[in-house]
């Protein structure tokens, strides 16, 4: 049982000494109340059936794995993108816990977010001597130079009312009336993490224009504004400043996390680095527009921009794939009068190149995929371009509106003839129609790995492989610094599709004499 | 004698306090052991006994130490009149916070703290009348009150609220041992009240367990934070409370409610002439739709 100092092994392959194999099994046999494993093989076979998944698609009053996060979430998030700005929640300590560890995970860096720690009595009197004490002291302990506040449920629950509470904490003296803090209710129960952000998104809107828009003329700036909505590949910020530098437009990314999120080991911790200056947000109203990146989720701060800032937001998709960056880069190009440049010409010659070369491959290549709205929409479009076929796409937060929208984008392409959309559906259903249905791979966060797993153990020709792009990646390695945006960001997703594609021919070709007739060195 | 826990329920403002610290002191001077728990974030459900305006209320108290934890039962539980003991559960002002979760944080506390281990013949919650969200209810779920008794009088709005409350007891009470053990009726004097709140009660399936004239001693007693029973003694009125206290201690009564339709209360309150047949006709025309009707 017990480890040797110079040869300590971690749980795998310890876990797999006879002496813990015989241990393990005596607990399921003696404390686990386990049915034999003849009848759990069972019931796992009918999980993989047509009838089941005709029962599984009739489920009502269970979610498993819905593919989101809760609103606050979002908003630490978004709090993140500004320049020396602290996340902070009213409401319950395990929460705030919660959304650090979940970026950690993800990021691997440590993320700056505080809590006001409501407990009982909070509960009952409201959190206003909370949020007194706790704005004075994170101002204090961490001297930023803005708080954004954002709510647990339990806040919700008791309507504690944030803009009464922070005027009163600023009356009170407990900070500095000019002391930015923005803020937004963002109960976990409505909606999800792009909702939360987009609620933030608009708090700070709110905070830093709406009393200040009488000097504020449209265009005046003469700048773009992009908002990138939840977001998470640290590429897509690098590669938006890349392209509008590129163009030599004038721009504003309005929340910018890539700093705060990326810090170098130099021996210097940073609770704050890099973000949107908020001298960049006051200046927003006066840009020739803003365009929002992901609009599926972007419904208040639309409405913010057309209604207060009297600006267009004029449509536009995520700038995933080839069209939709084209789209993108050809729309900043109208609003700004500048020309899109040679090298931005050049990279998307590059990525036609790379899409024929790698076309034979994808072709008809089925993948079932999840995520986020405006993600889902980015990634189906891209695919459809490859000749690739996306068989199932899951969306859980997304309306019927979406669901509209996309089956007429995939109408519209001899390869999405066979899509199938499913929102408010989660991964339990995606896992039975991996098993009734079986696509080649499936695109997606980690949760997608039990997916391959369960199928993985009806038999290897049953196997889904998972190919990890989206949030969070928790079981691999810097993923979160890829790009999925512009042709850049097609050009990753393409290479990570097509090499997963020749993984798997490797990895059924490997069969000595029987399979290896077609193991190729060349592909 | 083994402990009853009794909740008193009914509309808001139809005299729960001013019965339930009656009642009490009623079962006192019957040398029965009382605590009274208040339910309610105005905290007026003992101030008649003590002889104050409003008691210390455990939310209160825990506020200022810091959290519950920090709260010893001598510090929240008070005497008064004839050694009964009283608590407060407090909460918040209007508007702000969740009273609902004050409830169920004092009774917890209360649990904890052992207030039910003493020597306790009855426990009388004392619950504000609008039972707006799960806290409120915290007085019945498993383990608490089994005994509820509503009060309430002759006029519509307080039989309606004792036909909710009705409803909201069968559902406790097919999952738990909570019953309803009677109506007790604080008289507004209205037009045949008793035999109204009667048949109400028999509706209910349960009974009237004791009809409460009106009587203008209760106010005078009240002016002095007092009950009837410890201002005037030889009042009348002390007596029915005398009585009222007496047929507790003696109910053997407690069932299941059977909850009455809209309809049946309406035909019943139309019976008893408190209310008018309702004229299908008129139902969402204007003043000005009448006129050019008529």
């Amino acid at each position: 049982m017990s480890q040797v100092v110079d040869n300590i092994k971690p749980s795998y392959p310890l876990f797999r000494d006879e002496e813990y194999k015989e241990n393990l099994a005596k607990k399921q046999n003696t404390v686990e109340e386990r049915p034999d494993v003849d009848k759990i093989e069972e019931v796992f076979q009918w999980t993989t059936t047509e009838e089941y998944k005709e029962l599984n698609f009739q489920r009502q009053m269970l979610t498993v794995n819905p593919a989101k996060a809760c609103q606050p979430l979002g908003a630490v998030l978004c709090a993140l993108g500004f320049e020396k700005t602290l996340p902070y929640v009213h409401g319950s300590q395990g929460c705030v816990a919660y959304f650090r560890t979940y970026f950690n995970r993800h990021f691997k860096e440590p993320v700056a977010c505080v809590s006001d720690s409501m407990t009982e009595d909070a509960a009952v009197f409201g959190g206003q001597k909370n949020m007194y004490d706790g704005l004075e002291n994170a101002k204090a302990l961490y001297k930023p130079e803005m708080i954004a506040v954002s709510t647990t449920c339990m806040a919700e629950v008791i309507g504690d009312d944030l803009n009464a509470f922070i005027t009163n904490s600023k009356k009170e003296g407990h900070i500095p009336e000019e002391f930015p803090t923005p803020f937004a209710h963002t109960p976990s129960f409505v909606g999800s993490h792009t909702t939360g952000w987009d609620n933030m998104f608009e708090g700070i809107q709110r905070y830093f224009t709406l009393n200040a828009m009488d000097d504020k003329t449209v265009g005046s700036n003469g700048k773009v504004n992009l908002v990138p909505g939840f977001e998470t590949y640290l590429g897509n910020y690098r590669v938006l400043h890349r392209m509008m530098q590129e163009m030599g437009v004038g721009y504003s990314l309005l929340c910018d996390p890539t700093e705060v999120l990326d810090t170098p080991a130099d021996g210097e911790y940073r609770m704050y680095d890099g973000g949107t200056s908020l001298d960049e947000m006051k200046d927003a109203p006066n840009a020739i527009d803003t365009l929002l990146l992901q609009p599926w989720q972007l419904i208040k701060t639309k409405k913010f921009v057309q209604g207060t800032w009297n600006q267009p937001a004029s449509a536009i998709n995520i700038p995933m794939g080839l069209e939709w960056t084209d789209d993108f880069l050809m729309k900043v190009s109208e609003l700004t009068g500048k020309e899109i440049p040679e090298s931005l010409a050049k990279e998307r010659g590059r990525l036609v190149d790379m899409m024929t070369d790698s076309h034979a491959w994808l072709h008809g290549k089925k993948f079932a995929l999840y995520g986020d709205a405006d993600f889902a929409m980015g990634l189906t479009k891209f695919l459809l371009e490859l000749g690739a076929e996306p068989t199932h796409v899951v969306v859980n937060h997304a309306n019927k509106r979406f669901k509209k929208a996309m089956d007429a984008l995939c109408a519209a392409s001899p390869y999405g003839q066979n899509t199938e959309v499913h929102v408010g559906k989660d991964l339990w259903h995606l896992r039975s129609l991996c098993f009734t249905d079986k696509p080649d791979f499936l695109i997606g966060n980690s949760y997608g790995k039990f997916i391959q797993r369960d199928t993985l153990h009806k038999g290897k020709e049953h196997e889904v492989p998972l190919i990890r792009i989206g949030f969070p990646i928790f079981d691999r390695h810097h993923l979160h610094r890829m790009t999925t945006y512009g042709y850049e960001g097609a050009m990753y997703m393409l290479t990570t599709l097509v090499n997963a594609v020749l993984e798997r021919l490797d990895d059924e070709t490997r069969d000595m004499g029987k399979t290896d007739f077609n193991y190729d060195l060349v592909r | 004698m083994a402990l009853r826990q009794c909740a008193i329920y009914g509309k808001g403002g139809i005299g729960k306090s001013t019965t339930t610290q009656n009642l009490v002191a009623g079962l006192a001077e019957l040398g029965k052991k009382v605590m009274i728990v208040g339910c309610d974030p105005k905290a007026d459900s003992t101030r008649l006994i003590l002889h104050s305006k409003a008691q210390d209320t455990i939310m209160h108290l825990a506020a200022e130490a810091g959290s519950v934890e920090d709260l010893e039962l001598d510090d929240v539980l008070q005497r008064g009149y004839a050694d009964i003991k009283c608590v407060e559960s407090g909460g918040p002002e209007p508007g702000v916070g969740c009273a609902g979760r004050g409830v169920i944080t004092a009774i917890n506390f209360l649990e904890e703290e052992g207030a039910y281990d003493e020597d306790l013949d009855f426990v009388f919650y004392d619950v504000l009348g609008d039972v707006v969200c799960g806290g409120f209810a915290m007085p019945i779920r498993e383990n608490k009150a089994q005994e509820i008794y509503i009060v309430c009088s002759g006029e519509m709005m307080a039989m309606y609220a004792a036909n909710n409350i009705s409803k909201g007891i069968v559902k406790y009470a097919n999952s738990g041992g909570v019953r309803l053990a009677g109506l007790i009726c604080n008289s507004r004097n209205t037009a045949r009240e008793d035999e109204l709140i009667e048949e109400l009660a028999r509706q209910l399936g349960t009974q009237m367990i004791h009809f409460v004239p009106r009587d203008n001693v209760v106010q005078r007693a009240e002016i002095r934070r007092m009950t009837v029973i410890e201002y005037d003694p030889k009042a009348n009125q002390a007596d029915e409370y005398r009585t009222l206290a007496q047929k507790v201690i003696d109910n053997k009564m407690f069932v299941i409610p059977t909850p009455i339709s809209m309809d049946a209360l309406e035909d019943l309150l139309m019976e008893f002439g408190i209310m008018e047949e309702e004229d299908e006709s008129i139902v969402g025309k204007t003043a000005a739709d009448e006129v050019v009707a008529a």
